[in-house]
């Protein structure tokens, strides 16, 4: 219990201003827009790119939530753990029910 | 003083503040609302895995992102997802995010004097946490919108595999959203009622995090239901 109050403050951490919010909501929008944007331009939608940067630009959005609004930048450890701990389990039986089901695989033969 | 005096000492005060720490030393609450999102991680997982391993496996339409004619009747369907009213759905989310950690700033630096309008403004929990439930719903809205007019053009919860997990998977989601919403309600209606003081921070951070965690599966749920054919 004696370390108790130091703890509290590591879970509380420093939280950012205001500021800081509107400037992540602001970035937030603009990826938003960028996303909706690259479903419309027909070139980017229609070449190899497009998936990837789609699930590139979704995993940045969903980090950036995580890590200011959900203060994961800023708070203890533990509960980052918590957080990531199952969802690294549930995205790696994900992709390993997409490539059972044959939705994604990976061509090992040369020169086909 | 002892090592166990000191302990009840510690825990007396702890439970005067309203903090319930454990072992870690830290609050069991949070830790609670943590475990708690990391298991609804795992469900949307699994939501999001079986939408993606039926996907493009219907038999009939309508579907998704192409027009479907039906051989028997020779009618025709257009492409079912409406991506503009998604997007303004999504961006409306994204706000409420900001007016959820806005909210909870200013319950936690409500001691802070603020003079200016925009000061009392940003310094306002009553006003944020209206804001969020307010703009949560618009994005029900949004999805009540989307699901009539996906029922009257011939898509049903069990017309195809596509409609099947579609409808589950944003229809948990829209759950989550209605008790984040009932949620900030709450929190609001006890602010107006007596104020929120910083002290209790924790309650509306609890509340924060749990609408946060929304707003991110729905960041997922929108790249990988909506944008990707």
């Amino acid at each position: 219990m004696a370390h108790a109050p130091d703890a509290a403050h590591d879970e509380h951490g420093h939280h950012p201003t205001a500021k800081t919010y509107l400037w992540t909501a602001l970035f937030l929008t603009i990826v938003t827009i960028i996303e909706i944007s690259a479903y419309y331009i027909k070139p980017w939608e229609q070449s190899a790119i497009y998936v990837p940067s789609m699930i590139f630009m979704s995993a940045v959005k969903f980090g950036v939530v995580c890590a200011v609004y959900m203060h994961l930048k800023y708070d203890n450890k533990l509960f980052r753990n918590l957080f990531v701990g199952p969802l690294a389990i549930a995205i790696l039986t994900c992709i390993g029910l997409l490539f059972l089901f044959g939705k994604v695989a990976i061509n090992l033969s040369r020169g086909a | 003083m002892s090592a166990t005096a000191l302990e009840t000492t510690g825990a007396a005060d702890a439970h005067a503040h309203g903090h319930h720490y454990t072992t870690t030393g830290l609050d069991n609450r949070k830790i609670a609302i943590w475990a708690f999102i990391g298991s609804e991680c795992m469900l949307f997982v699994s939501l999001i895995s079986t939408y993606l391993i039926y996907k493009g496996k219907s038999r009939v339409g309508p579907y998704p992102h192409e027009a479907w004619t039906d051989p028997a009747t020779g009618e025709t369907f257009k492409a079912i997802l409406n991506i503009p009213v998604t997007s303004f759905s999504t961006f409306v989310l994204l706000m409420s995010s900001l007016a959820m950690v806005l909210a909870h700033n200013a319950v936690v630096n409500r001691h802070v004097k603020r003079t200016t309008f925009m000061a009392r403004l940003e310094g306002n929990p009553f006003f944020w946490l209206m804001a969020t439930a307010l703009l949560g719903i618009v994005f029900l809205m949004c999805q009540a919108y989307e699901f009539t007019s996906f029922v009257n053009e011939g898509l049903g919860l069990t017309t195809n595999l596509f409609s099947s997990s579609f409808y589950v998977l944003t229809g948990f989601h829209g759950a989550h959203v209605t008790a984040g919403v009932l949620w900030l309600f709450t929190l609001a209606s006890i602010d107006k009622k007596r104020g929120l003081t910083p002290a209790e921070g924790l309650n509306v951070d609890l509340c924060a995090l749990y609408w946060h965690f929304v707003d991110v599966v729905w960041i997922a749920i929108f790249v990988l239901l909506y944008l990707i054919k």
